[in-house]
C-alpha cells in the first residue's frame, strides 16, 4: 500500500511539474509583452522605461534562464505578482479559492447525488415508461449550456418567485442556484453513465442469487449492484472535476460572484500571465489530487483490488479488476 | 410416495424477441414430492433452466409465463405478483445458482451475503445472525467458517464458493431447493463432493431438491426420478434404473449413447472422412508431401513432440509466509508419437494448460528440453519459433471466445495461411473450402460469422483454422468441456476421424476422464504440476494405480 502511495504522488508531481513546463512554454510563447501589459495601458511610459521595466522583471534573461527562475520560485510557493494588480499570485487565488470551492464543492456533490438518484430510481422502477423518461434526462441536461440552465434558474426562482437570491454572495443561500447550475452537467454524466452500469449489473448471475433469497428491487439495487455498478462512474467522477473551473467561470459571470472564474476569465482577458498559469497549477494540483482520492476509494469499493495488491497481484487478478472497472 | 409439494402442469414459457416469440418451455408437467429428488436432464436450449428459473419468479423480463399451473403446497405460483414471489423466494424456494465464480456478489464478505439471507427470511435477528451464519457455512461443509466469513467472494476457490451459495439456499431452510447445474462449472472430484453434500443435507433435512443437469451420468447417480427434456417439452420421466435401462425416447437413447462417462467401453469411432487435402506440414500448398520421418535404428519413428523434465515456476509477489515462488509444471516428461492422441488430464491448477502453452512455446520453461521431431526447440526464438507455429496449432475450450465475432468463417479459417503469406487469394479460399468439408460443414457457413454458428458448429471452425497449416501436433485445451454431450461425441468422432486420415497428433488436455477416454492412446495424469502416473489409457482404466487417479475415475458420474 505505501509502495502504492508513494508511486502515485511521484506520478502527481511529474503531472504538475508537467503541468507547469508546457503552460510556461505555451503562454511564453504568445506574442505579447508582459511588461507592456504590466505598465497599464496608458501609453506614458517611454521605451527607455519600459526596457527597465524588462529587466526588472527579468525579462531580458535567455528564456532557459526565465524558466528556471521561475520555477525555482514555484518550488518555494512562489509563483510571482499579477501583471494587472501587482499582488502576489498566490493571495490573488488564495483569496479566490473558498466561494468557488464552496459552489464548485457543492455542486459536484450534489450532482452526484441527482444522478446517483436518477440512476437508482430508473433502475428499481417496474414501469417502463418512468424508466425512458428518467433515462431521457441526462442527454438533455448535456445538451443545455449551463449559463442558460443558470439563467433559467434565476428567473424562476430568484425573479418570478423569489425564493433564492440572484447575486449570489452572502450566505448558503446565495450558493444554492450556483451549485444548482453547475450540478446539471456532472449529475447527467455521472446518472447516464451510473444507469448503463446498472442496468449492465443487473443482468449478472449474484442479483438472481439476491432475488432469490427474497430481496426486493430496492435492496437489490441499492446493497448489491450500486456498489458493483459505482467503479466506473467514479472514475468519470475523478474526470468531471477538470470542468467544474470551466463551470466556474459561467456560473460566476451569471451569477455575479467572486471567486476563481472571475479571476482567470479577467487574466486571459489582459493576458496576466502569471496569474494563468497559477490557475492552470492549481487546476493540475487539484486533478492529481482528485484523482489519486479515487484510486484509493477503488481499493475502498473494490475488495478485489485490494487483496490483489495483499496477495497474489498476477495477471489473471488485474484481468479481473479491469473487468469489473469496464 | 410422498404427497406432491410442487405439482406443475402445461407450463409454458415465452421469451418475445424483436421479431417473433420463442417458446422455450411447452406443456411441461411434473410433480416434486415431499423430501423427493428430481433431475430435470436435457441440453442447451432445452428449456431446463428456464423451467427452474420460472419456479423460482425469476424469468428475466423478456420471458413470461404464458400458460399452465404452478402447485406448490397447494397454491397457483403461476401469475403471483413480484411481492408474493418474494414472501416465497428463499423461505419456501431456495437456488443453488450454476456458476459460483459469479453467483456471488464480488465486493461482499461472504459472511454478510449469508447473513442477509438468514435476516431476509426473518430466521435470525440482530443477537443470533452471527452464530447461525458461522453454523450455516459449515453445515454447507465449509472448513474455518470464522475466516471464510471474513472473506471475499475472490479469496475463495470454485468449491468454496459453491459451498457459501449452499449455505445461503439452505439459510431459510426452504422446501424446496432448485440446484441449477450446481456443479457443471467446477472440477470433477469436487463436482462429487458437492454434489454428495447437497444429497446429505436434503436427506437429512426432508428437502425437496429440484436437479438441473445437462449429465445424465449425474441425474441417474442422485435423483429418485428422472426428467429428459428436449425442445421446452418433457419426453420422458421414470426412476433412473428403468430410463437408463429401457429408455423409451430415442432422444434419451441418444443421450445415453453420447455420455461419456455411461458407456462401459469405449465407443466405436464411426466416421468417414471424403476429402485428403495434400501439401507438406506447416504448408498446404507445397508439392507433395514429404517421405515419411525415417525410422530410427530400433524401428520406431521418433515422436512428433517430447518434452523432458519440463519445469515452470511463476514468481508470486514478495510475501513473508510464502516461498517467492509457485511450482506449476515439476519435472514432466511425455512424449507424442506420430498419428497418436495423448490425453493430459487434471484438475484446474494442475498446470496442464501451462505445459500446452510450454509446448507451444508461448512461454518459457524454467528448465527442461522441448523436441519437435527431433529437433531442440526450447531456445528458438523470433523468426524460428515463428515458423514452429506453422507446425504447431491450437483449439481452445470455449469456441464461443476463441473465434473473432467480426470475421467471416473464411476469414478465420484461412488467417493462419495469411498470416504466414501462404498461397494467393484464390487457393486460400480454395483451401478454406476444402477444411470446411472436411470438418462436415456446409460449404455455405463460409460467409458466414461465428454468432450464426451453433456451439458445436464453431467448434468446428476452429478445429478447420487449427488443421489449415496442415500441422503436426494440435493441442486441443479442453476442446468440448463447454458443449453438449451429443455434440461432446460428434467432436470427439471427428477429432478421431482427422487423425486417422491426416495423421495429425494431438495433445488431448481434459479434466474429464471419461472424455480421454475416447480419443487418446495414452493418458498422463496431472497432479499439482507433476505426472503421477501415465500410460496406455486402458491400462490407466482397468489398473490405475495412483490414488489420485482413482479418486479421478471415481468421481466420473454414473461409474458407481
Amino acid at each position: 500500500m505505501a509502495r502504492f502511495l508513494v508511486g502515485r504522488v511521484l506520478q502527481g508531481v511529474f503531472v504538475l511539474w508537467a503541468a507547469y513546463t508546457l503552460s510556461f512554454a505555451v503562454l511564453y510563447a504568445l506574442p505579447s509583452d508582459p511588461a507592456a501589459i504590466a505598465a497599464g495601458a496608458n501609453n506614458s511610459v517611454t521605451p527607455e522605461q519600459l526596457a527597465e521595466l524588462r529587466h526588472e522583471m527579468g525579462l531580458d534573461r535567455p528564456l532557459a534562464g526565465q524558466y528556471l527562475a521561475k520555477l525555482g520560485g514555484a518550488l518555494h510557493g512562489d509563483l510571482g505578482t499579477s501583471l494587472q494588480s501587482g499582488e502576489p499570485v498566490t493571495s490573488l487565488i488564495g483569496a479566490a479559492l473558498p466561494p468557488t470551492l464552496a459552489v464548485a464543492g457543492l455542486g459536484l456533490v450534489l450532482g452526484a447525488l441527482l444522478g446517483t438518484g436518477l440512476a437508482v430510481l430508473a433502475t428499481v422502477t417496474p414501469y417502463r415508461w418512468l424508466r425512458q423518461a428518467l433515462l431521457g434526462l441526462p442527454p438533455l441536461g448535456v445538451a443545455i449550456p449551463s449559463f442558460v440552465v443558470g439563467l433559467l434558474l434565476l428567473q424562476w426562482f430568484a425573479f418570478a418567485w423569489n425564493v433564492l437570491p440572484a447575486i449570489g454572495e452572502g450566505g448558503w443561500r446565495g450558493l444554492v442556484l450556483p451549485a444548482a447550475t453547475i450540478a446539471v452537467q456532472p449529475a447527467a454524466l455521472i446518472g447516464q453513465v451510473l444507469a448503463r452500469s446498472m442496468e449492465g449489473e443487473l443482468g449478472k448471475d449474484y442479483v438472481d442469487v439476491a432475488r432469490a433469497k427474497g430481496a426486493g428491487p430496492f435492496r437489490v439495487n441499492v446493497r448489491h449492484v450500486l456498489r458493483n455498478a459505482a467503479l466506473p462512474t467514479l472514475t468519470l467522477a475523478g474526470l468531471l472535476v477538470g470542468g467544474l473551473l470551466t463551470g466556474a467561470i459561467v456560473v460566476e459571470a451569471v451569477f455575479s460572484r467572486n471567486g476563481l472564474g472571475r479571476i482567470t476569465q479577467g487574466a486571459v482577458a489582459a493576458e496576466d500571465l502569471p496569474v494563468v498559469q497559477g490557475v492552470v497549477l492549481l487546476g493540475a494540483a487539484v486533478f492529481v489530487t482528485v484523482n489519486l482520492a479515487v484510486d484509493l476509494l477503488y481499493q475502498v469499493l473494490d475488495p478485489r483490488l485490494a487483496i490483489e495488491r495483499r496477495t497474489a497481484g498476477t495477471a489473471r487478478f488485474t484481468l479481473f479488476g479491469l473487468a469489473g472497472r469496464g | 410416495m410422498s404427497a406432491a409439494l410442487l405439482e406443475v402442469e402445461d407450463l409454458a414459457v415465452r421469451y418475445r424477441t424483436r421479431r417473433s416469440a420463442v417458446r422455450a418451455v411447452e406443456a411441461a408437467t411434473f410433480t416434486v414430492g415431499e423430501g423427493e429428488t428430481v433431475a430435470i436432464v436435457g441440453e442447451s436450449g432445452s428449456g431446463k433452466s428456464t423451467t427452474a428459473y420460472a419456479l423460482l419468479g425469476l424469468l428475466p423480463r423478456s420471458a413470461a409465463v404464458t400458460g399452465g399451473r404452478i402447485g406448490f403446497a397447494g397454491r397457483d405460483l403461476a401469475g403471483l405478483p413480484e411481492r408474493g414471489w418474494r414472501e416465497l423466494r428463499g423461505r419456501q424456494i431456495a437456488l443453488i445458482p450454476q456458476d459460483p465464480g459469479t453467483s456471488l456478489n464480488p465486493v461482499q464478505r461472504i459472511g454478510a451475503q449469508v447473513a442477509e439471507a438468514l435476516r431476509l427470511s426473518g430466521n435470525a435477528d440482530r443477537g443470533t445472525v452471527r452464530a447461525r451464519t458461522l453454523e450455516l457455512l459449515a453445515d454447507a461443509g465449509l472448513p474455518d467458517p470464522e475466516v471464510r466469513a471474513r472473506q471475499y467472494p475472490s479469496q475463495l476457490s470454485g468449491g468454496m464458493r459453491q459451498r457459501a451459495l449452499i449455505a445461503i439456499a439452505i439459510a431459510a431452510r426452504p422446501r424446496l431447493i432448485v440446484a441449477d447445474e450446481p456443479t457443471s462449472a467446477l472440477d470433477v472430484t469436487v463436482q462429487r463432493r458437492i454434489l454428495d453434500h447437497i444429497g446429505g443435507l436434503v436427506r437429512e433435512s426432508g428437502t425437496s431438491l429440484l436437479l438441473i443437469t445437462h449429465d445424465l451420468g449425474v441425474a441417474a447417480e442422485r435423483a429418485d426420478r428422472v426428467l429428459v427434456m428436449r425442445a421446452g417439452a418433457i419426453v420422458e420421466q421414470g426412476a433412473p434404473g428403468d430410463v437408463l435401462a429401457a429408455p423409451r425416447d430415442p432422444y434419451t437413447r441418444a443421450l445415453i449413447d453420447a455420455a461419456p462417462g455411461l458407456a462401459r467401453t469405449p465407443r466405436p469411432r464411426r466416421l468417414e472422412l471424403a476429402a485428403l487435402p495434400g501439401g507438406a506440414p506447416g504448408d498446404p500448398f507445397a508439392d507433395a508431401r514429404p517421405a515419411p520421418a525415417p525410422a530410427g535404428d530400433d524401428g520406431t519413428a521418433p515422436p512428433v513432440v517430447a518434452v523432458e523434465d519440463l519445469t515452470k515456476d511463476f514468481r508470486l509477489p514478495r510475501s513473508a509466509d510464502r516461498p517467492g515462488t509457485l511450482r506449476a509444471v515439476d519435472g514432466v516428461s511425455l512424449a507424442i508419437a506420430r498419428g497418436r492422441t495423448y490425453g493430459l488430464v487434471g484438475e484446474s491448477g494442475s498446470g496442464k494448460s501451462t505445459i500446452a502453452r510450454l509446448i507451444l512455446r508461448l512461454a518459457d520453461p524454467t528448465s527442461g528440453r522441448i523436441l519437435l521431431g527431433g529437433e531442440d526447440v526450447t531456445a528458438a526464438r523470433g523468426a524460428r519459433q515463428r515458423l514452429l507455429r506453422r507446425r504447431m496449432q491450437i483449439v481452445h475450450q470455449n469456441p464461443f471466445a476463441s473465434l473473432d465475432p467480426r470475421r467471416s468463417v473464411e476469414q478465420i479459417v484461412t488467417d493462419p495461411l495469411a498470416s504466414f503469406g501462404l498461397g494467393s487469394r484464390a487457393r486460400r479460399r480454395h483451401r478454406a473450402k476444402e477444411l470446411i468439408d472436411l470438418v462436415a460443414l456446409p460449404a455455405a457457413v463460409l460467409g458466414r460469422r461465428p454468432a450464426e454458428l451453433s456451439g458445436g458448429q464453431r467448434q468446428r471452425v476452429a478445429i478447420a483454422r487449427a488443421l489449415v497449416l496442415n500441422p503436426e501436433l494440435v493441442v486441443c485445451d479442453e476442446p468440448v468441456s463447454a458443449l453438449d454431450v451429443s455434440v461432446q461425441a460428434q467432436i470427439l468422432d471427428l477429432l478421431a476421424a482427422l487423425q486417422s486420415e491426416l495423421g495429425v497428433s494431438y495433445l488431448f488436455i481434459s479434466h474429464d476422464l471419461a472424455v480421454v477416454r475416447h480419443i487418446a492412446d495414452e493418458v498422463g495424469v496431472l497432479h499439482r504440476g507433476r505426472l503421477v502416473e501415465s500410460g496406455p489409457t486402458e491400462q490407466i482404466f482397468a489398473a490405475a494405480r495412483h490414488a489420485y487417479t482413482r479418486e479421478l475415475l471415481d468421481a466420473i458420474p454414473g461409474r458407481r
